[in-house]
């Protein structure tokens, strides 16, 4: 069993985060996991990305050419990774950022817009756990429990009011994706 | 202890803190920096030394002072920061001190990338500093290994009185990975019969790396020589996968080892029996491995984040008993595993022997890609 | 021969503790020699010879640890002040020195010397500038004066060419963490006093505590210079030491009430 999912989006976007979240989870089920970022060029004009390997095995490349799934948080990172997911994979398009449909029809498409049901929960800085909820819902990579640890794990100090909040980031998002 | 996150950068500051270190210098550079700000914070906290020097020439001449002084001392930096220390690092092998250097690896030649890559591999296993000397270069492939081999190398650093270098590639210090951190160890209270202490008379100590006697300097020399094949002896280090019926063998350090894993496992998948020699120590070189390797398969492929300077030792070893391919990239970036796996499967589609230098045909091959 | 009665006699002069009794291998004349016995006087007279760990440079001096009886590391070029650093933070309670030529400290080492001033290293610094590199043979040092015949300026130093000389202590003496700077001359006795004070000055601004130290020491360099040493002195006087004056660049408020 592996699983790779690529993160991506303006810096700011919580994407790095968000790749952090999942590695945690991914722990807290005993798998092997690697969260390696982009650096470098592909940092230039604010964007960034991650990509979460998450195996039984020893895990061998960090970067993959197709990931099992890409979360794009905005049209230049649909552009960019769109054609790169795995056949039979998933695409969370956070619609509120981005003016287009998925070309691919080979791939489950999960239209999301994360921005707005973020500004309902009353911050939109959300956005990423919306999506996070909505891909894991559909794909299973994780499992609900080891990701409401994870944001446990991940949300230390001051930021551990930020935890319940984005648990409900997660639902809102899988009930969205399950009711369409 | 239980496993936690752990970023490669400051994995390998905390492994090094638990190891006992006493002293850190060291010098911004990415994509190594997130190590020195971790020691900026951790080392004072702990009533240690850390200190911000002036520049790698600095970072690489404090250690060499602390050094001297019998504590454990390290520096890291990046590839051009290693340059810088060059001068230092044959200093302190002349000088026989035991010292631990992590250097995070980025693109080169020059200022390069920031990207990961192996292209500090001949400044460190062939010497970019002066003269014979022998520096121990470990080079692991993911964060726990990482920890590992650096909690593990001040022992072998003082074992040998020798360099201590854990190469890292840009993207194991990058990246987060689960890590279990081994027991924090006391710091040594007592220090070694030959460091300096501040004595006069028959308790003077004198630490110098420079004989004007050529007679003298080539005893020394001869001294270190023999530590080292000591080194050889007892600290080879490496990892094999799927080699037991293996017909062709992959043979990468490093990232490039663990990326040719996936590669292997999708060979295998397809049938082809494909295994993997990843060596650990580039620097004793796992001679004999290899050698056991070379004798089993019909083909090696050595995989490097460089234009094949570890090929050149493969190669010395093999002695064209096998036939040996390469696969590289170079300046900063990381081979996807399905290049390695086109690899394969093109030798187990032709296995014969090749006709030519294995770089001169990498370059025929990946020229067209490079400038896709 | 009449047997002399010592007595009586008082000392006024004898062979350092912390000097090693053994003949250097610097040339008649030079006055290397001269701030080996000052600096060894003063870690006599101070009780530190148990507590001093010196750095060697890379020049004439390189040798020095064979004169001084007590511990000495040895620096690669430049780097005299890194690596002091790196023992004198590790072993804090220690008196920790270097000992640099101008090649070495103000050339290739201009960076580390600085960035050790800068910092406030508790160190102490012995500076020797005789305006050319020895070891080597006598080519031009960053210290050289305009004019100056040097086996690399065989005409004499072109400022138009190679710039003027580095006046080394008035540019450390611009730095906060510098709490003793002071040049001298070794040419004549009463000079060589004024060094050694300023030497225990700057030996007691480390023991203090206060940050770093530097005495410059003007020197002769008879062989390169092409000179006789009773000459040497004299050009010392008349040439060197209007472009580098002597004096105190730099007194800690806390040094001033001293008395050495």
């Amino acid at each position: 069993m592996q699983n790779e999912t690529l993160i991506a989006g303006f810096g700011g976007q919580g994407v790095l985060f968000t790749g952090k979240v999942m590695a945690h989870a991914a722990m807290a089920e005993n798998l092997q996991v690697t969260w390696f970022p982009s650096y470098g060029p592909e940092m230039r004009g604010g964007t960034a990305n991650c990509t979460v390997v998450i195996s039984d095995q020893e895990i061998g490349s960090p970067q993959v050419r197709q990931p099992r799934a890409v979360i794009a948080m905005n049209l230049p990172s649909l552009d960019k990774y769109e054609n790169q997911v795995a056949p039979g994979g998933y695409l969370v398009i956070n619609t509120s950022m981005v003016n287009r449909k998925a070309k691919r029809e080979d791939i489950h498409v999960l239209e999301v817009p994360g921005t707005e049901l973020a500004e309902e929960l009353g911050d939109k800085r959300l956005a990423n756990s919306i999506l996070l909820g909505a891909l894991l819902a559909e794909s299973k990579f994780l499992k609900p429990e080891s990701i409401e640890k994870a944001l446990e794990e991940s949300l230390h100090g001051k930021k551990h009011d930020m935890v319940d909040i984005n648990k409900k980031a997660m639902k809102k998002g899988a009930d969205y994706i399950k009711s369409k | 202890m239980a496993k936690e996150l752990w970023k490669g950068n400051e994995a390998f500051a905390e492994a090094a803190i638990r190891a006992g270190l006493q002293a850190y210098f060291g010098y911004p550079i990415t994509p190594q920096t997130e190590a020195l700000e971790y020691m900026s914070s951790r080392m004072p906290e702990l009533g240690r030394v850390f200190l911000q020097a002036e520049s790698e020439l600095g970072a690489i001449n404090m250690v060499y002072g602390a050094a001297c002084t019998g504590v454990r001392t390290m520096t890291s930096t990046s590839s051009p920061g290693t340059s810088l220390m060059m001068e230092g690092l044959s200093y302190i092998a002349a000088t026989e001190l035991p010292m631990v250097l992590v250097d995070v690896v980025r693109g080169g030649p020059g200022l390069g990338t920031i990207s990961p890559s192996q292209g500090d591999y001949n400044q460190m296993v062939h010497g970019g500093g002066h003269g014979d000397y022998y520096p121990i270069v470990m080079a692991p492939a993911g964060v726990q290994e990482t920890v590992d081999i650096v909690y593990g190398m001040f022992d072998l650093a003082e074992k040998y009185r020798s360099i201590g270098v854990v190469m890292l590639d840009g993207s194991i210090g990058q990246m987060i990975e689960p890590a279990e951190m081994p027991p924090m160890l006391e710091v040594r209270k007592d220090i070694p019969e030959w460091a300096v202490r501040g004595g006069s008379g028959k308790d003077k100590r004198i630490l110098t790396s420079i004989n004007l006697d050529p007679a003298e300097m080539e005893k020394m020399n001869l001294r270190l020589l023999k530590r080292w094949k000591e080194v050889e002896k007892n600290e080879v280090r490496f990892a094999e996968y799927y080699m037991d019926d293996a017909k062709i063998a992959i043979i990468g350090n490093g990232t490039a080892g663990r990326i040719a894993l996936s590669a292997v496992r999708a060979a295998r998948a397809a049938g082809i029996p494909v295994g993997l020699l990843r060596p650990i120590s580039l620097s004793p070189f796992p001679v004999k491995a290899v050698q056991e390797v070379a004798a089993q398969v019909d083909n090696i492929l050595v995989v490097e984040m460089n234009a094949g300077m570890m090929l050149e030792d493969v190669l010395k070893v093999v002695q064209g008993k096998t036939s040996v391919e390469f696969y590289g990239r170079i300046g900063g970036v990381m081979p996807y595993p399905e290049e390695i796996l086109a690899e394969i499967q093109r030798i187990a589609a032709n296995p014969s022997p090749i006709n030519g230098h294995p770089r001169d045909l990498w370059i025929e091959r990946i020229e067209p890609v490079i400038n896709r | 021969m009449v047997a002399l009665d010592i007595k009586d006699m008082e000392v006024v002069y004898q062979h350092p503790d912390s000097l090693a009794n053994v003949s250097t291998h610097y040339c008649p004349g030079c006055t290397h020699g001269i701030a080996h016995r000052l600096v060894a006087e003063v870690i006599d007279e101070m009780g530190l010879a148990e507590h001093t760990i010196g750095v060697a440079s890379v020049g004439c001096s390189a040798f020095s640890y064979n004169y001084f009886d007590f511990d000495f590391v040895q620096a690669p070029h430049g780097r005299a002040p890194a690596m002091a650093t790196g023992v004198k933070r590790c072993k804090p309670d220690r008196i920790v020195f270097t000992y640099q030529g101008d090649g070495d400290m103000i050339s290739i080492g201009a960076g580390e010397i600085i960035a050790a001033a800068g910092r406030g290293e508790n160190i102490t610094v012995i500076f020797m500038n005789n305006a050319n590199y020895g070891m080597t043979g006598g080519q031009m040092a960053p210290t050289t004066l305009p004019g100056m015949k040097t086996t690399s300026s065989p005409n004499g130093r072109d400022v138009e060419q190679t710039g003027y000389p580095i006046l080394a202590s008035e540019l450390l003496a611009t730095q906060e963490g510098a709490s003793f700077i002071a040049r001298r001359s070794l040419h004549d006795p009463k000079n060589i006093r004024m060094a050694k004070k300023a030497i225990r000055m700057a030996f007691e601004t480390q023991v203090r505590g206060l940050g770093f130290s530097m005495v410059e020491l003007l020197s002769t360099c008879p062989t390169n210079w092409h000179m006789t040493p009773a000459n040497a002195a004299k050009w010392m006087e008349e040439k060197m030491i209007p472009y580098f004056p002597i004096g105190d660049y730099k007194v800690h408020p806390a040094l001033s009430e001293l008395k050495v």
